[in-house]
């Protein structure tokens, strides 16, 4: 985009200036309208800001939303994971530690004695979903907010994934 | 004499305590009307035992989070006016309300109380007066702080202030010229008869070209948006970077505090001050014989409560210009203040004179 020479009305600033406050001033009354009506109790539909107010209100997120992620379980509460490493090879991040041990059931074989997501290196690219061949692992939680005061705390195990 | 006093005093702390109030009011507004211009809710989280009241306790808080912040001087600056500075911006620009009328004369307590804290007849230059020396704050503030990038918002700060102020004096003249006065209140008594018998002659209708360069020329005083290269705060910077606490809050108190003088002295000047049309001593008198008769208490009270919704909405609109436009480039404000604003309030000088010749 190169920069277009002004014509002559634009250059004398005035119309341009006041054809901005009209628009800005649209808005401004507009929305006025709509806060006290809403205030009022007129027209509870409409509402004069776009915004969410966070903590109390939820923004609705996709379904196909990449949220914290969590372990599926089969029927008797145990993890679906049979250990096929497939995630944790997938992964670009490497934030996946996975630990098998043999399962007592011979048509599993194996289990995961250990899974570790370290959130603080996950890229939420959600390859391991896609990787794993038993849906066992999913990003479905709905859980954003992962915050948390070190970097060990960061690390979620398979106790915090199965719930 | 106790009671004159008494009165006077009274007055000054009116003015004073509306000023610093609406300054306050305004900050809470700047907040909510960007907010509301912008589809957003703004700020509204400050709140007193769950009490919100629209996010205004934010004026509360914020003035107590800049009282209890750390106040730091750079070392190798001039502490004496460093300190000073804030402090020359916010009194000149708080004395200026001074010679501005808030309404007629009243008859309270027996006596005639012009509504006016001082009726200088050289009001208005008065007031110009102390907007300029309120450059004296910005360029000291820039050069006490030992900051090149301060110096040099304080070096722009006081070029553009110089150079519009040019461009006010013009303005003002043409209004003088009109109303042969230099006091504020025998400019507005004289804004309250008609022309032709039915046009309020305010200084909008005598001088609409004047109105409009001196709104421009105000707002650039303020050095607020579409002219805030003094302060620049989102990349280049200006004269009060090296200033933190409530030195930094008075700076940005005297911002407000010029708005509302900007605001008072367009009210003033260009649309009648405290007059209300057709609005006489005895009540409504409006063309075509039909009238509403008023006492004298309740016609000075309307006329005061006029004056304060005129300024309450320059405000208003100053605030709206602020959150409209973007930010001139430092050549396009020179450019625009010496050879568009300068030039044609010069012309409409000219032409002003000329007229009030050929008309006498």
């Amino acid at each position: 985009m190169g920069s277009r020479e002004l014509s002559f009305t634009e250059r004398l600033y005035i119309i341009e200036v006041f054809k901005g406050l009209w628009l800005t001033g649209h808005h401004f009354f507009g929305n006025m309208k709509r806060h006290l009506a809403r205030q009022l109790g007129l027209n509870r539909l409409k509402k004069g800001a776009v915004t969410f107010q966070y903590p109390e209100e939820r923004r609705p997120f996709s379904p196909r939303y990449r949220s914290r992620h969590r372990l599926t379980k089969r029927d008797n509460g145990s993890p679906r994971c049979v250990a096929c490493m497939m995630c944790e090879t997938v992964c670009p991040a490497h934030c996946i530690y996975i630990v098998a041990g043999e399962h007592p059931d011979p048509n599993i074989e194996k289990f995961p004695v250990r899974f570790d997501i370290d959130l603080g290196v996950c890229v939420f690219c959600g390859f391991c979903v896609e990787a794993c061949p038993e849906d066992a692992i999913r990003m479905d939680t709905g859980i954003v907010e992962i915050a948390a005061y070190s970097r060990k705390e960061m690390i979620y195990h398979i106790e915090d994934l199965l719930q | 004499m106790m009671t004159s006093l008494t009165i006077e005093v009274g007055k000054v702390l009116l003015v004073l305590i509306g000023v610093l109030n609406l300054a306050a009011v305004l900050t809470w507004m700047e907040r909510k009307q960007s907010a509301v211009m912008q589809d957003r809710i703004g700020a509204n989280r400050a709140s007193i035992l769950g009490f919100r009241a629209f996010g205004l306790f934010q004026v509360l808080a914020d003035s107590i989070k800049m009282f209890a912040k750390e106040d730091f001087v750079p070392p190798m600056g001039n502490r004496f006016l460093h300190t000073l500075a804030p402090f020359v911006s916010a009194f000149f620009a708080l004395i200026g309300f001074a010679a501005i009328p808030f309404g007629n004369v009243i008859h309270l307590f027996g006596k005639d109380i012009s509504l006016q804290v001082i009726d200088l007849n050289v009001g208005i230059l008065y007031v110009f007066a102390t907007m300029s020396l309120g450059i004296y704050g910005v360029v000291l503030a820039g050069w006490s702080s030992n900051n090149n990038y301060a110096f040099l918002g304080g070096m722009r700060g006081s070029s553009q202030m110089f150079s519009y102020e040019i461009t006010i004096g013009t303005t003002i003249l043409g209004v003088l010229m009109i109303f042969e006065s230099l006091s504020l209140q025998t400019i507005v008594q004289a804004q309250g008869e008609l022309l032709w018998g039915f046009i309020p002659k305010w200084g909008v209708v005598v001088q609409p070209i004047g109105c409009l360069l001196f709104l421009v020329a105000g707002i650039a005083e303020t050095k607020r948006v579409p002219f805030d290269l003094p302060e620049g705060e989102s990349e280049i910077i200006g004269y009060f970077v090296e200033y933190s606490s409530m030195k930094f809050g008075l700076f940005m108190l005297t911002d407000f505090v010029e708005t509302i003088l900007i605001a008072s002295l367009v009210t003033t000047l260009f649309f009648g001050g405290w007059q209300i049309p057709y609005l006489m001593r005895d009540g409504f008198h409006f063309p075509g014989g039909f009238t509403v008769s008023l006492s004298g208490t309740s016609v000075s009270l309307l006329q005061v409560l006029s004056y304060c919704v005129k300024v309450f909405f320059f405000c208003w609109f100053l605030l709206l210009v602020r959150w409209t436009l973007p930010r001139f480039r430092y050549d396009q404000l020179m450019r625009l203040g010496w050879k568009m604003v300068f030039p044609i309030s010069i012309l409409n000088l000219l032409a002003t004179s000329l007229l009030v010749l050929l008309l006498r």
